[in-house]
């Protein structure tokens, strides 16, 4: 579902973020991503959704090359990737429903449609009454749960998430993880960096390790492996 | 793009409009503002070039005939008049036509005139009228070397001066159209900016979710038309009633046929059409300048 051939990138600036990935994720693959501080795991990430475009080597993303893709049809090639970001990115002046329906207008669903996939991703991850609230009225909790619904409403099959319990309580952040795995048994491939030695340790899932830009380790049902 | 989509754009350029209150606000008061001027000097401009017209039209050059001359003579002259190039009329004004016009002209004291209808001083003259109003002191120079000519009158001195203004006030007015209508451009479109600018999270945002640029750019071209129509509002409404009022005050004190306003109707219905596509105008390119940036993400 997932395969980087060879991929490098470097900033404008000269940080050389990743030095050679090589990487194959199945579909229906639930993977960590970890790391040390600085080792390359958001831009790993970024990759993904050609947020960050690499410098070099390809990524093929459900039979589709990100690299080679033409520039008008990026759209189309990030709507297989629902992206949950650590910072939410929810838009403050839409509400909640206005933020998760957003996904699919950008595709556009028909309104009936829309209704009935936003109303069910917002039942999925525990929503639903506050469908008429806007982001600054919920907890941080709460915001990264719409940030998910929004990221899976489309039904892609892939998501992928930077630290998506990074700014978490860790009962929030066991919450988020269970949405996860819901999403997981529903055949989503999910790929998610994180820091959460619990949570790695805990729920036993593939674990590819980033250190200075390569990858250091990858295990299937590994462990979070160093101290933070 | 598909029929309802189309609705969607429409519907989220008038929803983000009210979102953005405040900075919809300022845009809009940024339009108001700077049409509001430039219909003002627009207006101003349209009617002094129709009243330097007016004035201009009634410029003739009075050509009066050596009083021995004889009727061939006087059509062998008017043959050379009408040869001249620039000269675009030339009317026979017999002796006693002249000394009514005199009569008429000077209203009650002419009347005094009256007496001499026996006895004409006056030459009999042709009537000249020059294609271009500029033209006349030129045409008056050529006349004045013709055969059988006594004299030529056009208000020497008084209508050179008279061209200068007209010239003057015409391109002053054109000046400051202008000028005004690029200050209007930037300061607007600069408002604008600003309150995209607070929104390039959202267009982001809107990209990392799978938004085509076209898809991100249609509410903003509706916005954009929005904010310059409703900022053209209150100008063109300020600007019919003021004018509709000067024009009433003017014609019923000023009882002089000395110059007129143009009507109210057409005009107003002209200005209102091109404030309202200026409006639009500077509206879209505002707003269409200020996504483009975004847009690269
Ligand atoms: N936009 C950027 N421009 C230049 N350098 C960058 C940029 N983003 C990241 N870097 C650099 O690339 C390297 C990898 O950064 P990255 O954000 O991928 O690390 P990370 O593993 O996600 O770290 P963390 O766990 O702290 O989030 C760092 O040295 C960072 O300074
Ligand atoms: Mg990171």
């Amino acid at each position: 579902m997932i395969e980087m051939h060879d991929v490098w990138k470097t900033y404008p600036n000269g940080v050389m973020a990743l030095n050679g990935i090589d990487i194959h994720i199945e579909k229906g693959e639930f993977v960590y991503v970890v790391g040390p501080s600085g080792a390359g795991k958001s831009t790993f990430i970024k990759c993904m959704y050609r947020q960050e475009k690499p410098t070099k080597g390809n990524i093929i993303i459900n039979g589709r090359s990100l690299i080679k893709v033409k520039e008008r049809h990026i759209p189309f090639v990030r709507r297989q990737v629902g992206v949950v970001f650590q910072d939410f990115k929810l838009l403050p002046k839409l509400s909640v429903y206005e933020n998760v329906a957003f996904a699919l207008e950008v595709i556009e669903e028909s309104p009936k449609v829309i209704r009935k996939r936003v109303m069910e991703v917002l039942d999925l991850v525990g929503l639903k009454n506050k469908a008429r609230f806007l982001p600054d009225e919920l907890s941080g909790g709460e915001q990264q749960r719409v940030s998910i619904a929004r990221s899976i409403v489309n039904k892609p099959p892939v998501l992928i998430a930077d630290e998506p319990t990074g700014n978490l309580d860790p009962e929030t952040a066991w919450g988020i993880m269970d949405v996860f795995e819901e999403i997981g048994t529903r055949g989503t491939t999910i790929v998610m960096a994180t820091h959460n030695k619990e949570i790695v340790n805990t729920v036993k899932k593939r674990v590819i390790a980033i250190d200075g830009g390569r990858i250091s380790r990858d295990e299937l049902r590994g462990n979070y492996g160093y101290e933070i | 793009m598909k029929f309802r989509t189309l609705g969607r754009h429409i519907k989220e350029g008038f929803k983000s409009l009210g979102r953005n209150g405040w900075m919809s606000f300022a845009s809009i008061s940024a339009v108001t503002v700077t049409l509001l001027l430039v219909g003002v000097f627009l207006v101003l401009l349209l009617n002094i070039n129709a009243i330097a017209s007016q004035i201009e039209d009634d410029v003739e050059i009075r050509v009066y005939l050596e009083k021995t001359s004889e009727e061939p003579q006087h059509q062998e002259l008017q043959q050379q008049l009408e040869g001249i190039e620039e000269v675009s009329s030339v009317k026979y004004v017999p002796k006693e036509e002249g000394l009514q016009e005199l009569i008429d002209s000077l209203g009650d004291e002419g009347k005094v005139f009256q007496s001499l209808e026996d006895e004409n001083p006056l030459p009999d003259a042709f009537a000249v009228k020059t294609e271009r109003p500029q033209d006349t002191p030129l045409v008056a120079d050529e006349i004045e070397t013709l055969d059988y000519v006594s004299e030529v009158r056009y208000g020497q001195g008084t209508v050179e001066r008279l061209f200068k203004i007209t010239d003057t006030a015409r391109n002053v007015g054109l000046v400051l159209i202008v000028g005004l209508l690029f200050t209007a451009m930037f300061l607007i479109a600069n408002t604008i900016k600003i309150t995209i600018v607070s929104r390039g999270t959202e267009i982001e945002i809107m990209k990392l979710v799978g938004a085509t640029n076209g898809f991100i750019r249609w509410p903003f071209f509706v916005e954009g038309i929005l904010l310059g129509v409703l900022g053209s509002l209150i100008p063109i409404g300020i600007l019919i009633f003021a004018y509709q009022f000067i024009y009433e005050a003017v014609s019923m004190n000023l009882n002089t046929i000395l110059f007129q306003l143009l009507p109210v109707y057409p005009l107003m219905f002209q200005l209102a059409g091109l404030l309202v596509i200026i409006g639009a105008f500077i509206g879209v390119w505002g707003s269409m300048t200020s996504v483009r940036k975004f847009l690269k993400v």
